[in-house]
């Protein structure tokens, strides 16, 4: 067992889990964070995404463990008393149906936004499909994905 | 609620408490005149804002009560070989093991065919017969537990020859796993030895896996006396009900399924879950404890079955001007190990055979073969697009012979209509309804065809390496189960005092928006704001004897049956209303959250509760069963589909000649649903169904070594779409002018798998640009899925 210690969406979160336990399982398991999905297990979906410290990471492949002291956010942490416009993009623009890939599209979308806007680059179709490669979704054929995303960018 | 009890009735002894007074949001607005999320309106998926927020619960994220265990399945590793000796000491002997099921721990049956053939056991029991079959399941306190020790099981096989595809299936002699098709009109040998011109192909076209992101679970709780509770994201929760009953021994009344919402489900979770709900239940009772069961995605991809592949051999007669006189066709199917859906599946790729076009004298067999791979089943579209595949093969190949745009060949081979006879099917229903023309006429105007044609041509004539293509083809598929009796379902629908309204119906919701569009529904008929009907999961407890949310009926089906229970309800407040203000029943009308009841206007929840107050039933079954269909197999005659569904797409492509590599640059979409309940669902629906039509004829490739293991079983090795595959302009509209002919809801039409098969219009584009190396003299043969490789192999063969 190891005691991790982090902050989960802006409070504190710790527990005693076994080594080898995954950033995604803490996360479900430990502290009922659902919103943050397991679709493969093995790095290629993207359902897990999610920041820590404000990067993008899919949850499944890092150790909890590892992450002593970050400052992690999940879905469940973007509302904040109002929805964020990404998850106002997603739901206006029918960003999804299933729905199973929408958390991890969500975190995806908000990190390439805010990586775009640092490095002062433009956020093109083009771009948002090639950063979407880690991110699969078999659901919506990615048309409104690509929609949301583009309408989140011009109101964040 | 602060206005809770404060009625002016007398407490009476046995009246505890008053009714709830009406909720504020349901009292009438006033000035509204009309209600949100009628139908016809684009109104959004009911969950989205639990998805976006995180908040939608999948059966993953069910709270697991103390003492949870966690089930795993050991899977075999050889394709078809007899079990010497089955070794789980070390299984049992593992960190945190309960313990272990096999195939003599079943007390009922250990059988989960869903056709009741008795040939798809729970657990292999004296040989297996594909690799991944289940031989057994370990249970153990964690998940990581249990899928370690799954790993440990010590298991002697003697192998036996196995075969794994279609043809050497054939050419082995093994059997069918099901009795094959006949469909027949008229005499094709004789129209055949008379056509002017005649082309004999093969095709193969593969499978496909449903990849859903949210993978196989099931989650079982045990009850008292026989009862076992079992939460899954089933397709259809009635069999696996059945399932479980007949596994356990048990009646159906003593298993409870329940669904909440899938993450995604495709047909891979139709009959598929059978077995999870089986090992969850067994164990539950087994051991008394709530069992959890989720395989891992490879474990997943190697165990249920997929999408059938099939080799098609054809033979088309037709005279100079591409005109079709017959056409004869073997469809010969990778089955699997077991029945399980392909009866169904094979008949439908015979159904749809002919897809938009008239055989004037045919003959289709079908060749259900039994294979040493895992049972293939149900998979949007059902065995419809290998069939509709093949038929626009068969147009491309006369087109090439005649030196014709294979658009024209379409169009000329198109049903007619009741005057000119051209409008009989292979299985002798009439096509009343078609809208072919008219779609593919308006598409070819929008999407520019001719003029991009002229230019793809001159383009092409320059010679350089990239090549492009373009195709514009048609779908016209039948709408109903071809097992007639499914086509019923039901309704549970309570209007409760505070004039809320709790609405349960027997489909169930994988992404589809198929509980927004029942709400619609409701909210449209009772003319009430759709905020205040709740839909809950579905439960077999609720509404029983339900069909698999499939073969696109989903509001078909339960659209009809909540209408059904919502008109009786409307029925019964009309009467009352009618009694209760002195006028007549036609002087009462349902508007905007309120009644009309003479020249009085009445909040809905106000009537609601005066009604509960008199004493009328506010609860109501609702049922509908699909009029005029009938199918008799035996003679291969009838009218198995209530009515079809129409699209067409336009595709052009750029493939670079030296890596076979290709990319979609432009699609154009134009299909009906009828008078669509939701246009921005729907639009969402044709969106997703031609992007994995796309896939399943593009870059999906399933691989089976010569040993019979799937190679591809997972996404780091199977190539689902991804955003970048999209097209680079991708236009995609609802017909507008369409209206159902027949009298389905509100006129709309089913949306989920018809526009699936758009996708073809890639694969007919990318054999387009292929057939420009040789001057557009000969068909390029090129098999499904297009891949790269394919391509390019296509490419150098009419090089050479
Ligand atoms: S579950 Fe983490 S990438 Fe799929
Ligand atoms: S919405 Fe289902 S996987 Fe994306």
């Amino acid at each position: 067992m190891t005691s991790v210690t982090m902050t989960v969406n802006g409070k504190a979160a710790s527990g005693d889990v076994p080594g080898e336990t995954l950033l995604s399982d803490f996360l479900r398991e430990h502290l009922r964070l659902t919103g943050t999905h397991v679709g493969c297990d093995t790095s290629q979906c993207g359902a897990c995404v999610v920041h820590v410290d404000g990067k993008a990471v899919k949850s499944c492949t890092v150790l909890a463990a590892s992450l002593d002291g970050a400052e992690v956010t999940t879905v469940e942490g973007l509302a904040n008393g109002e929805l964020h416009p990404m998850q106002v993009a997603f739901n206006e623009n029918h960003g999804l149906q299933c729905g199973f890939c929408t958390p991890g599209m969500i975190m995806s979308g908000i990190d390439m936004i805010n990586r775009y806007k640092a490095e002062g680059k433009e956020l093109t179709d083009d771009a948002i499909r090639h950063e979407l490669e880690g991110n699969i979704c078999r659901c919506t054929g990615y048309h409104n994905i690509v929609r949301s995303i583009k309408d989140a960018a011009a109101s964040m | 609620m602060s206005d809770l009890g404060t009625s002016g009735e007398p407490a009476g002894t046995e009246q505890r408490r008053d009714p709830p007074a009406p909720r504020q949001l349901a009292r009438g607005g006033g000035g509204a005149t009309a209600i949100r999320g009628g139908v016809h309106t684009d109104l959004h998926h009911d969950s989205a804002i639990k998805h976006v927020t995180g908040r939608a619960e999948y059966c993953d994220d069910i709270v697991e009560p103390v003492g949870t265990l966690h089930a795993y399945l050991g899977l075999s590793t050889r394709a078809h070989a007899k079990i010497i000796d089955l070794d789980l000491s070390a299984v049992r002997a593992a960190p945190g093991v309960v313990g272990v099921l096999t195939a003599d721990d079943v007390p009922g049956v250990n059988d989960v065919s869903p056709t009741g053939r008795d040939d798809e056991p729970v657990f292999a029991e004296g040989k297996v017969e594909f690799w991944g079959q289940p031989v057994f399941a370990v249970v153990a306190e964690s998940r990581d537990a249990a899928r370690r020790a799954a790993r440990l099981a010590e298991i002697a096989y003697e192998d036996l020859p196995h075969v794994l595809d279609p043809q050497s299936a054939r050419d082995a002699g093994m059997p069918y796993v099901t009795p094959p098709l006949t469909l027949k009109r008229g005499e094709a040998a004789e129209a055949m030895a008379r056509a002017k011109h005649r082309i004999k192909g093969r095709f193969n076209v593969g499978g496909q896996d449903h990849l859903y992101l949210e993978g196989h679970i099931a989650f079982a709780m045990p009850g008292e006396d026989d009862d076992v509770i079992v939460h899954s994201s089933t397709q259809h929760p009635t069999e696996a009900q059945h399932m479980v009953a007949h596994v356990l021994g048990v009646a159906s009344n003593a298993v409870t399924v329940n669904v909440r919402r899938m993450g995604g489900g495709f047909g891979g979770k139709e009959t598929q879950m059978n077995l999870f709900c089986a090992v969850a239940a067994l164990a539950a009772k087994r051991w008394n404890r709530a069992v959890k069961i989720r395989p891992d995605r490879d474990d997943d991809m190697s165990a249920t079955g997929k999408r059938h592949d099939f080799v098609v051999d054809y033979e088309v007669g037709f005279d100079d001007e591409g005109r079709i006189a017959a056409v004869t066709g073997d469809f010969a199917a990778r089955c699997g190990f077991s029945s399980d859906l392909s009866g169904p599946v094979t008949d439908r790729a015979l159904f749809h055979a002919d897809n938009a076009y008239y055989y004037p004298d045919v003959l289709l067999n079908s060749h259900p073969m039994k294979t040493n791979t895992v049972s293939n089943t149900a998979f949007r579209g059902f065995g419809g697009p290998q069939g509709v595949i093949a038929a626009e093969r068969i147009i491309e190949e006369i087109a090439y012979h005649r030196g014709l745009d294979s658009l024209e060949v379409r169009k000329r081979n198109f049903y007619g209509d009741a005057e000119d006879g051209r409008n009989v099917t292979p299985y002798h229903q009439r096509v009343e309804d078609n809208i072919a023309p008219r779609i593919v006429a308006e598409l070819e105007q929008s999407a520019d065809y001719r003029a991009r044609r002229r230019a793809v041509l001159d383009w092409n004539a320059k010679g350089g390496i990239v090549r492009k293509g373009i195709a514009l083809t048609p779908v016209k598929f039948g709408i109903s189960f071809t097992a007639t009796w499914y086509n019923q379902a039901g309704a549970l629908l309570h209007i409760y005092s505070d004039g809320s309204i709790h609405l349960n119906h027997g489909g169930t919701e994988m992404g589809q928006g198929l509980n927004t569009k029942v709400a619609q529904v409701v909210a449209e008929e009772l003319q009430v704001d759709v905020d205040h009907i709740k839909i809950t999961r579905t439960t077999t407890e609720k509404v029983p004897n339900t069909s698999a949310t499939a073969a696109s009926s989903g509001s078909d089906l339960n659209g009809m049956a909540a209408l059904d229970a919502a008109r009786q309800i409307k029925e019964r407040l009309t009467a009352f209303a009618a009694e209760r203000w002195q006028t007549d029943e036609s002087q009462v009308r349902f508007i905007a959250n309120n009644v009309r009841i003479g020249g009085e206007t009445v909040p809905f929840a106000d009537l609601v509760r005066e009604a509960y107050m008199a004493r009328i039933h506010l609860s109501a079954a609702g049922f509908y069963k699909t009029p005029k269909i009938h199918w008799d197999r035996a003679s291969g005659k009838g009218r198995p589909f209530y009515y079809y569904a129409y699209g067409a797409a336009c595709s052009e492509v750029s493939v670079d000649t030296l890596t076979g590599e290709y990319r979609v640059e432009r699609t154009d979409i134009l299909h009906d649903v009828g008078r669509s309940l939701n246009p921005i669902i729907d639009k969402g629906q044709v969106e997703g169904a031609f992007i994995q039509g796309m896939g399943w004829l593009t870059t999906e490739e399933l691989w089976w070594d010569d040993k019979g293991r799937l190679r591809t079983h997972a996404p780091s090795t199977y190539k689902i779409p991804l955003a970048s595959d999209r097209p680079r302009i991708f236009n995609v509209e609802l017909a507008s002018w369409s209206e159902n002919r027949e009298r389905t809801i509100k006129r709309s039409k089913a949306v989920g798998e018809p526009p699936f098969m758009l996708g073809i219009s890639v694969f007919e584009a990318l054999s387009h640009a292929v057939a420009s190396i040789a001057d557009y003299q000969t068909c390029p043969r090129l098999d499904a899925p297009a891949t790269p490789e394919r391509v390019l192999m296509a490419i150098e063969r009419l090089r050479e």
